[in-house]
């Protein structure tokens, strides 16, 4: 059965104006819930679908809404959209911002209307300067449209949307270090609580939500929960954008149900592992998430269902590696990512990211031993659930990870002195 | 060779002033007004720095404190064509090394250095957000370069200009 695709457009349609949009049925959710729901039953809904958030943590969005203090409260609310995308083997927010700009600014325009909030900032990353363009052009088409400013949709209430831009910095997709980035300070995160949803931007309630995860709403509102949480699986609902890439003969960013296996994504969708090479590992959910061995390839992308085989869904951007890659530089390669992004301000992380790097280039370079690979299990042990935010035991979990299901072939660096997959990529 | 001294361009100034009341807080433009100085400039001089500060009101260590902490920004001059090479897992599996080995070899500078001529300047990037297109070259703050063939660094170089 075809998937119905409500998030990006069909192949080869243009909507990123706003004519092409509404053309589309666009805007028409956002005049709905604007004109004919309470902000209470917008969140019911919401809640009611099942969204759970895309950009990593899985938290389901109506409850983070409801979190939100009741409007008219002494301080002003705020959105903080992360578009910040910057985990490795992640690239979907692009798709959206690049292609389907007004999807987000709809889904924005009904989250504000739910949760009362006076103005959006999407955060996107610097470098994205397409999308960057792209969606500025779609939030200035949509305030001349009268879909934005102090009289939006038809109602009487401020709303507008602002773009800014990051700087380079992985740390800022963290939620509260794109909000000190955000107020023009060094993106280190914050510790809670306070929670944003009571001390966000600027000190005001601000909802966090991840590009995608707002680019949901509008389906939701026009279609109905009931809708929604028929496609996917019970606790994993709606469709996702799984961005591949790797070895695979097709890479790219493909809305799919929740719960689709990881091998269809790869065979079916992805045209399979390229020049006919056998499939060695995958990282399920960006580099944060523990890798998989080729075994567990019928495992189901959901949350559940990769928490049951030992990793978490995280973005949702699968990393496919076949059999001539080197998993001591595959771990390398991420490692050094983590400590080059550790914003510094946790012991653990910044002396954990640094030492993880070198005892993994020591192995690879044949020159450690097997307490090397101890002392990268206990060093992993040292950096999680130790700091303020999860950087830490992301790059914990990514190099264990990559030690446990790979563990002969760090030994046989130990043994050989040296790496067995000569004709490997370099890191 | 000495560095010609920059100041901000009332361009630039006016764009920061336009940039300031989105925001409940000045200090909440300061990343956008660092992205226009280096569009103009290449960089962010100390100079300019203490302007910037001046403008939005701040003291300069925290101007400065940013322009440090952020990968993108550049306190001293990189080549006027600033080659990114992500060099994360999927351009790294898709032979970013090569890629990053062909420049030097025929620019003659390393992964930090810029041409004497200050034409180029090479740089390794974390994860630019186009894993599908592996491998992804960004030149200074313009769209990307996408599945850039580690064999093919020349017609590369053709297309940074």
């Amino acid at each position: 059965m075809a998937v119905e695709r409500y998030l990006l457009p069909p192949d080869g349609a243009d909507w990123r104006s706003l004519d092409a949009y509404r053309r589309a049925g666009g805007y028409e959710a956002a005049q709905r819930a604007l004109q004919g729901l309470a902000p209470e039953a917008v969140i019911e809904e919401v809640k009611a679908s099942g969204l759970r958030g895309r950009g990593g943590a899985g938290f389901s969005t109506g409850q983070k809404w409801s979190f939100m203090p009741k409007p008219g409260g002494p301080k002003p609310t705020f959105i903080a959209c992360n578009g910040d995308e910057s985990e490795p083997g992640t690239f979907k927010d692009r798709q959206i911002v690049e292609r389907n700009p007004h999807l987000l600014v709809e889904g924005l325009i009904i989250t504000a209307h739910a949760i009362g909030a006076r103005a959006a900032y999407v955060y996107l990353r610097g470098e994205y300067v397409t999308g960057f363009r792209t969606l500025v052009t779609a939030v200035d088409e949509a305030r001349a449209a009268g879909l934005l400013g102090s009289r939006h949709c038809g109602i009487e209430r401020e709303f507008d949307v602002h773009v800014m831009r990051g700087a380079g910095a992985y740390i800022c997709g963290e939620e509260t270090g794109m909000i000190e980035s955000a107020e023009g300070k060094k993106g280190q995160p914050r510790k809670r609580p306070p929670f944003p949803a009571v001390y966000g931007l600027w000190g005001c309630p601000t909802t966090v939500n991840n590009v995608e995860t707002i680019s949901q709403v509008p389906a939701i509102i026009r279609k109905g929960a009931a809708w929604f949480k028929s496609i996917g699986t019970p606790t994993s609902t709606g469709n996702t954008l799984y961005g591949i890439s790797g070895h695979v003969n097709r890479p790219g960013v493909y809305e799919l149900p929740l719960g689709t296996p990881l091998r269809e994504i790869i065979e079916v969708h992805a045209g399979g592992v390229r020049n006919g090479k056998r499939l060695k590992a995958i990282i399920p959910g960006g580099v944060s998430m523990p890798v998989l061995s080729a075994e567990q390839v019928d495992v189901r992308m959901d949350h559940e269902s990769l928490k049951q085989a030992g990793t978490l869904l995280g973005t949702g951007g699968i990393v496919v590696i076949d059999e001539t890659a080197c998993m001591v530089r595959a771990a390398i390669v991420i490692a050094r990512f983590f400590r080059h992004e550790s914003c510094g301000q946790c012991t653990q992380c910044r002396e954990g990211t640094a030492w993880l790097y070198k005892l993994l280039r020591r192995i690879e370079s044949g020159q450690g031993s097997l307490a090397d690979l101890e002392t990268i299990d206990q060093v992993g042990g040292y950096m999680e659930g130790q700091t303020i935010c999860a950087l830490s035991d992301a790059a914990a979990w990514a190099a264990t990870g990559f030690l446990r299901r790979f563990r002969s072939e760090f030994e046989a660096h130990v043994h050989g002195k040296g790496c067995p997959l000569p004709e490997s990529f370099e890191p | 060779m000495s560095e010609p001294s920059h100041t901000l361009s009332d361009s630039v100034k006016q764009a920061i002033l336009a940039e300031v009341p989105k925001y409940p807080e000045p200090r909440s433009a300061l990343l956008m007004a660092l992205h226009f100085v280096q569009a103009e400039i290449g960089h962010v001089p100390l100079a300019v720095q203490r302007e910037i500060a001046a403008l939005l009101g701040l003291r300069p260590i925290e101007v400065r404190e940013v322009v440090t902490f952020y990968p993108m920004y550049h306190e001293h001059p990189v080549g006027k064509r600033n080659i990114q090479v992500c060099v994360n897992i999927a351009c790294a599996l898709a032979g970013a090394r090569k890629v990053v080995r062909g420049l030097e070899e025929r620019l003659g500078v390393r992964v930090g250095e810029r041409t004497p001529d200050g034409a180029y300047s090479i740089e390794e990037v974390q994860c630019l957000g186009s894993c599908g297109t592996a491998v992804c070259v960004q030149v200074n703050n313009e769209p990307f370069i996408e599945n850039v063939r580690p064999d093919r660094v020349d017609d590369l170089l053709r297309t940074v200009g």
